[in-house]
This record gives C-alpha cells, structure tokens and sequence, in this order.
C-alpha cells in the first residue's frame, strides 16, 4: 500500500463515519420527541454532513481520478464504504441514538484535536473548523447521557440498555490495521489506538456521573473499517442513493 | 472593463456590505466577518468566503448573491473561493454587526457561553432552551421576566 492509498483509505473513514452517522442522525428530523431536540439532531446531522464534503473532498483529490465528494457518497456500494459499524446502527429510541452519538463524538472531538497536528495542512485545516462542532455535540450529548442516566427509573434503565447495546461496537474505533500504521508513520494521523486511554477517562467520568455502569465485556465488533458491515448499511444506501442511482446525474 | 476601470478593493467592500445575511438580513456579510479576503489577480476579481459552519445550508445561497452583488455593479471577471483556515470564529462579527442583531432580537455571542441579558426587555433572568436553534449559528433561550423566547448566536 503506498502512502497516498493509505492516505486515501483514511480520508474515506473520516468521512463516511460523518457521512453514515450524519444520515442515520437526519432520520429523526421531523419524528423527534420535543421541538427543540428535533431542531437539534438536524443541526447535528448538517454539521456532520458538512464536514463529510471537506473529507470526501479532500479524498477524491489525493485518489486522482477525478471523483468528487458527490461521487464517493452516491456512487460507492456498501462493501467500499470505510465507517465503522457504531454508526451505521439504528437508532432505536432517543436514548439510544443520543448514548451512540455521546461514545462517537467522545471519540471523534479527541481525533480531531490531534488531526489538527497533522502533517497534511489540509487535513489540520478542516479538523479545526470540524472540531469547533464536534466540542459542542459533545457538550450537548455528554450533558443529555447525565441527564437521562441520572434521571428517572425509565430513562436510567433505557440509558444503561443502550450502553450495553452499543459498547461492543466502540473498540474497532481504536482498532489500527496497515492503514492505520502508515498514516501515523507518515505525521498525517494519529494511531487509533493512541485515543484509547483518553476516550476511556472521559466516557467513564460522564458515564459515572449518569450513574450508567460500564458494561464489562471486551468483545469487539468489527469489520466497517475493512468494508464489511452489518445488514443496515445497506438499508441506509438504498435511501441515500436511490435518487443518483435511478437518475445518473441529476441535480437540484 | 479595462484595467484602468478597475474598483478599488475598498469599493468593493463597501458593496459587499450592502449584501444581507440570507438567514439573518438585518447583517451583511461582511458584518458577519466571513468575507475573508478581497484582491485582483489581473483583471480578476477573487472574494474568499469562509463558511459559519461546515454544514450550513445558507453557503451556497450567499456565494450567489455576492456573485449577484458583484455583476449589478459591472464585475465581469469573479471568481469566488471557499477558505476553511481559519476556521470562523464569532470573534470576527463587527461591532456594527453585534448591535444590530440585539436590536433584531437576537442575543450577540458572549465568551461567558450565553446571553447576558434579554434582548427584548433587557432583563438579565435568562435561562437556556435548547443548544441549538432555527439555524446552525443560534441557540433557543427564554426570558424568564418577559417569558419571550429569543435566539442567542453561538459563540464560537
């Protein structure tokens, strides 16, 4: 694998993590529970489908053959798609999607801290501008996680229920394959599994304190990152794309 | 337009201000400090634009009237350029531009993370609604004097 393949494959899993989670969020637009949560989760998805555009942007630009970010989101099938399984779950209730949005943007506002650093200046540029978002989604679900864990009996039992669904799923974002090594050989990212230790001290702190106990398995659910997913990737696609599918090229 | 007719970077900024915030008119652009940069290459005319926030929806649209802006006064030769570093910041909305969202109605950003007071009544008795608001810029508060709810745009 040369270092602009691997460079390439990494890009991909940036942006289909925001691609992915940012559809799957946009799902509760107009079924959310209260207004101002609605208003929420949509602001949430549009900034992740935002940044998805810098990523895939960048993506097609370093792959050279002329892909853009609209090809690389419309035109790829599951098996090419590079994000982890975490996002690509359903979003069951408002707890669950707020518990599986808390574990990704812990994650996700860590790696962007350290991709600022990163040796590629186009790649530091759009973590700046990403991470600016990601700090506040993640204010928002950490206090949401304390809030619903810490709260009553129900919304306690259905936090922790989502925990437990959701935690095998958080270990292949610190799982680092070739990729992954030469990327980080390279300065332009860090090593997944360097996040690790910081991603468990601030999940446990906010997990403690929603009174949430951390479930002890170490199973690890894997395959996204390699393009093997689970059966709702392909659910996801079939609405994303049916549009550029049936009419190749259409445009607003 | 010859070389010679070409507008000042000066003028051309003052036109800019006269383009409104499609989300929020009561600002221009350039009150909303995201017009990064003005300068001829040639006889080109390059405006950089840098987006709020990377989703927002309002990008394409204020490229358009800036294009728009730009041709009414007889540019010819544009080109405008979308710049991400650095990244926007609430720091860079003017004075000018503080001022006449309050008198909107909608609370300018403050380093404290919220309103300071009630943009309508004035009232310092605010309380928080929602992190987020009718655009990816605002948040929802509420007085609690006046029980009007208000946007409060983000600091960032």
């Amino acid at each position: 694998m040369t270092r602009d393949e691997a460079f390439f494959e990494f890009l991909l899993r940036m942006g289909d993590n925001t691609l992915i989670l940012g559809h799957r969020v946009s799902e509760w637009c107009g079924h959310s529970p209260v207004l101002e949560e609605d208003i929420a989760l949509a602001n949430t998805a549009l900034d992740l489908i935002g940044q998805t555009q810098m990523w895939l942007g960048l993506a097609g630009e370093i792959e050279g053959k002329g892909r853009s970010a609209d090809d690389l989101a419309y035109l790829r099938d599951a098996w090419d798609f590079r994000n982890v399984l975490l996002v690509e779950r359903p979003n069951g209730d408002f707890g669950q999607t707020i518990m599986r949005q808390f574990l990704f943007d812990a994650w996700h506002s860590l790696m962007l801290g350290r991709l600022m650093q990163s040796s590629d200046t186009r790649v530091a540029e759009i973590a700046a501008k990403a991470s600016k978002e990601a700090a506040y989604h993640l204010e928002r679900s950490a206090d949401l996680v304390v809030r619903l864990g810490d709260g009553t009996a129900e919304s306690h039992a259905r936090m922790q229920a989502a925990l437990d669904d959701h935690w095998p799923y958080t270990g292949e974002l610190f799982l680092s394959d070739a990729a992954d090594k030469a990327v980080a050989e390279a300065g332009l990212a860090p090593d997944p599994a360097s996040l690790k230790e910081e991603w468990d001290e601030m999940v446990t702190r906010v997990l403690t304190e929603a009174t949430l106990a951390i479930p002890e398995g170490a199973y690890v659910h894997k395959g996204g990152k390699a393009g093997t997913h689970t059966e709702h990737l392909g659910y996801i696609l079939a609405q994303m794309q049916w549009l550029q599918r049936a009419y190749p090229g259409a445009t607003w | 337009m010859s070389t010679a007719a070409l507008p000042s970077t000066d003028e051309v900024w003052t036109w800019l201000d006269q383009v409104p915030d499609p989300e929020i008119p009561v600002i221009s652009v350039v009150d909303l400090g995201i017009v990064r940069g003005v300068e001829w290459q040639d006889d080109t005319l390059v405006v950089h634009v840098t987006p709020t926030y990377s989703g927002c929806p309002a990008t394409t649209l204020i490229n358009i009237e800036i294009e728009k802006a730009l041709r009414d006064r007889g540019i010819e030769k544009l080109r405008i350029e979308r710049r991400i570093s650095p990244a926007w910041t609430t720091d860079w909305l003017s004075e000018r531009g503080r001022q006449k969202l309050e008198d909107y109605g909608i609370a300018p950003p403050q380093a404290a993370g919220g309103p300071d007071h009630c943009p309508r009544c004035g009232s310092k008795n605010v309380e928080k609604v929602s992190q987020f608001g009718s655009t990816p810029c605002k948040a929802q508060w509420r007085c609690k004097d006046c029980l009007e709810p208000f946007d409060y745009f983000k600091c960032i």
